[in-house]
């Protein structure tokens, strides 16, 4: 994983609230044994019509989307099924970050390990970020900053343990191999 | 004399191998990892570039439940899988247990079934446990005392290399049971009632305990019905303290201690339930003998009502009219005689015996209403037996619904069990998004008792009716 400092990118506002995995992605795209192309079907049945048809109304459809590394949800984005189909299918697509003013835990989790940083911000932040589609905005990990136009920003906490992952590109399972000693000494006094 | 603590409380500590700090969490061991065919591979594939092993093969065990076809000539006699795809994934299952030494129940398996299910019916599921799988409805084992959640693949991978995941402790959220149930209100209407007083994000980050008199009263089963649904209120576990019921429930299970093990284990187990003046982050107070059976009307399992009641007019909230266009219902109107095409009865949630048991009780020599496709699949192999022992599969035949295999099935609509495009199905099952069931699928959660009563009326209605009839 390439490590997360800080960026820039514009914003795609998604307003609904409960924005489910398996609106992410539908059931039937988990199959894949793979993680990779899920991008594609991000979405799916929010985004094409029956015969696979982009809906021209549908806002990952519109010119203005493209490029957008942001997706700011209505609240509770993630909620649901435990499938980490859904962070791949936005990293795949070309998110790095999603904002919100609740995040559902499982979804955190997932997308914490795969360099999707879940943000949560204030209410009054986020009614500006619903009412500004296509912002421009500066994402600072380190500072644990949103920078906003206008001079505004919103603070946001990452966990400690995941920040330092995600700023130096490292995953969590060198970590927890690191422990084999600690592990190994519990599983000989633990019940069998 | 130490400080009172909860269930949750006394099982995470209990499996602290590092506690937290102010830079780390705790790494946390974890005494069983269930498995299966769809959030399984990629992990695989990382011990295979990590060049890991599973660390603890003994603790790990697989079955195939999600992709696996439901109809029996699939299943046994050879005729191909639909879904390409799902074939692969079934297969690559297969050769990744094989390959990594972990204990597979397989497609044709006399014990396979939906993991949530043969969990608990092999006695894998243990009181004082923490138990993950790469599955939401992990909640369900929580009905046994057990710390049970469900994990993303990649922690999946984590699982099967150290034994271990990292994390983060949650907060306490007691949900307090009074009093019981009425006759027709089954464990189902509660749960369904507790995530609309609670909402769909309500529990995000905290652990709820079941209490109370009304959770007492349950079977195992009906335990396991509450806690499956944990999730859909945000919470990632839900537990319930272990007593005789589940100790009589896990006696001589093929995987339960036997012997001085069963009698240590039992003297383990009945320190876990939650300390008298114990304190929970928060909690809430459901009266259990005002509530009547509930059906969602709308596209989160918050979104519900009881069944004699309207759907509320919440006309101007995007999400509520979001939820009306999606399911072609009006604000306003009653629930009941809404318009039925299919009927599900099973998944993690209501595929045990007592709810095959439940649906036979109202399809007993009634027949399936005209135009209606009622699909009933075992929540395994082994519920399958038994309810084919009592004669349930008789009935459902002889009242036109479909009987199958085991597995997931029409609660996602993975293995091509699907509700069609715009039609209404009543369900089981856990989950009413948008296209969960099938592409435009119309799903109207409720407990099997509804679910047959609605079958047999073609609209949907209070199963009181047909109880009292």
């Amino acid at each position: 994983m390439d490590p997360i400092k800080k960026f820039r990118s514009r914003t795609v506002v998604m307003p609904s609230t409960n924005i489910d995995t398996d609106q992410i992605i539908p059931g039937r795209f988990l199959t894949t044994t793979t993680k990779e192309g899920l991008g594609l079907q991000l979405f799916a049945d929010w985004r094409y019509d029956a015969a696979g048809q982009p809906k021209p109304d549908f806002i990952l459809n519109k010119p203005e989307a493209a490029g957008c590394q942001i997706l700011v949800a209505g609240r509770n984005i993630g909620c649901g099924s435990s499938r980490e189909h859904a962070p791949w299918a936005l990293c795949d697509y070309g998110f790095r970050a999603v904002i919100s003013t609740e995040i559902a835990d499982i979804f955190r989790n997932n997308s914490l390990k795969n360099g999707l940083l879940p943000i949560v911000v204030d209410q009054a932040s986020h009614d500006w970020l619903l009412a500004h589609p296509g912002a421009e905005l500066e994402i600072d990990l380190e500072a644990q900053q949103v920078r906003l136009p206008e001079g505004r920003s919103a603070s946001f906490t990452i966990e400690p343990f995941a920040r330092y992952c995600l700023l130096n590109g490292v995953d969590e399972l060198g970590f927890l191999l690191s422990k084999d000693s600690d592990i190994a000494r519990y599983e000989a006094r633990r019940p069998a | 004399m130490s400080t009172p603590k909860t269930m949750f409380e006394k099982v995470w500590a209990t499996h602290e191998v590092v506690p937290e700090s102010a830079d780390t969490p705790a790494v946390i061991f974890i005494d069983l990892h269930l498995t299966h065919e769809v959030t399984s591979p990629q992990a695989f594939a990382l011990l295979r570039k990590n060049n890991l092993r599973v660390r603890r093969p003994d603790l790990t065990f697989a079955t195939m439940d999600h992709a696996t076809p439901t109809r029996t000539e699939q299943v046994f006699g050879g005729a191909p899988i639909t879904i390409d795809s799902a074939a692969k994934q079934i297969r690559q299952l297969e050769e990744n247990c094989a390959a990594f030494g972990v204990e597979l129940l397989g497609l044709q398996d006399s014990r396979r079934g939906i993991v949530h299910i043969i969990g608990p019916e092999l006695g894998l599921t243990q009181p004082g446990h923490t138990i993950v799988c790469g599955d939401s409805h992990t909640s369900t084992h929580g009905a046994f005392g057990a710390l049970a959640f469900g994990i993303g693949t990649t922690e999946v991978g984590h699982v099967f290399a150290t034994q271990c995941l990292l994390q983060k402790k949650a907060k306490t959220f007691e949900i307090d049971v009074r009093g019981r149930l009425s006759v027709g209100v089954t464990p189902k209407d509660l749960i369904l009632a507790i995530i609309g007083k609670v909402g769909v994000s309500g529990g995000t980050g905290h652990v709820f305990e079941y209490r109370g008199e009304a959770i007492r009263a349950m079977s195992m089963e009906q335990r396991m019905t509450v806690c499956n649904m944990s999730i859909e209120a945000g919470a990632r576990a839900g537990m319930i303290a272990p007593d005789e019921t589940t100790f009589a429930y896990l006696e001589g299970k093929a995987r339960a201690p036997r012997g001085g093990a069963w009698t240590a284990a039992l003297e383990r187990w009945k320190s876990l339930p939650t300390d008298v003046g114990a304190k929970f982050d928060r909690s809430v107070t459901i009266d259990a003998a005002a509530l009547e059976p509930m059906i969602t009307y709308g596209t989160n399992p918050g979104m519900v009502v009881p069944i004699s009641g309207n759907i509320p007019d919440r006309k101007g909230d995007p999400v509520f009219d979001a939820a009306m266009k999606y399911m072609g219902l009006n604000a306003g109107e009653p629930i009941r005689n809404a318009p039925v095409n299919v009927v599900f009865v099973g998944s993690c949630t209501n595929g045990r015996l007592s709810d095959l048991r439940a649906a036979a009780k109202i399809l007993a020599g009634r027949k399936v209403a005209q135009g209606v496709h009622m699909l009933i699949v075992p929540g395994s192999q082994e519920v399958k037996r038994e309810a084919e022992a009592e004669g349930l599969d008789r009935i459902f035949a002889a009242a036109g619904a479909e009987w199958r295999e085991s597995g997931c099935s029409m609660c996602l609509g993975m293995n091509g069990d699907t509700v069609p495009k715009g039609e209404y199905a009543v369900s089981t099952s856990n989950r009413n998004f948008e296209g969960r069931q099938g592409v435009g699928a119309r799903t109207l959660l409720a407990s099997p008792e509804t679910a047959a009563a609605s079958a047999i009326c073609g609209r949907v209605t209070d199963p009181r009716e047909l109880l009292n009839g």
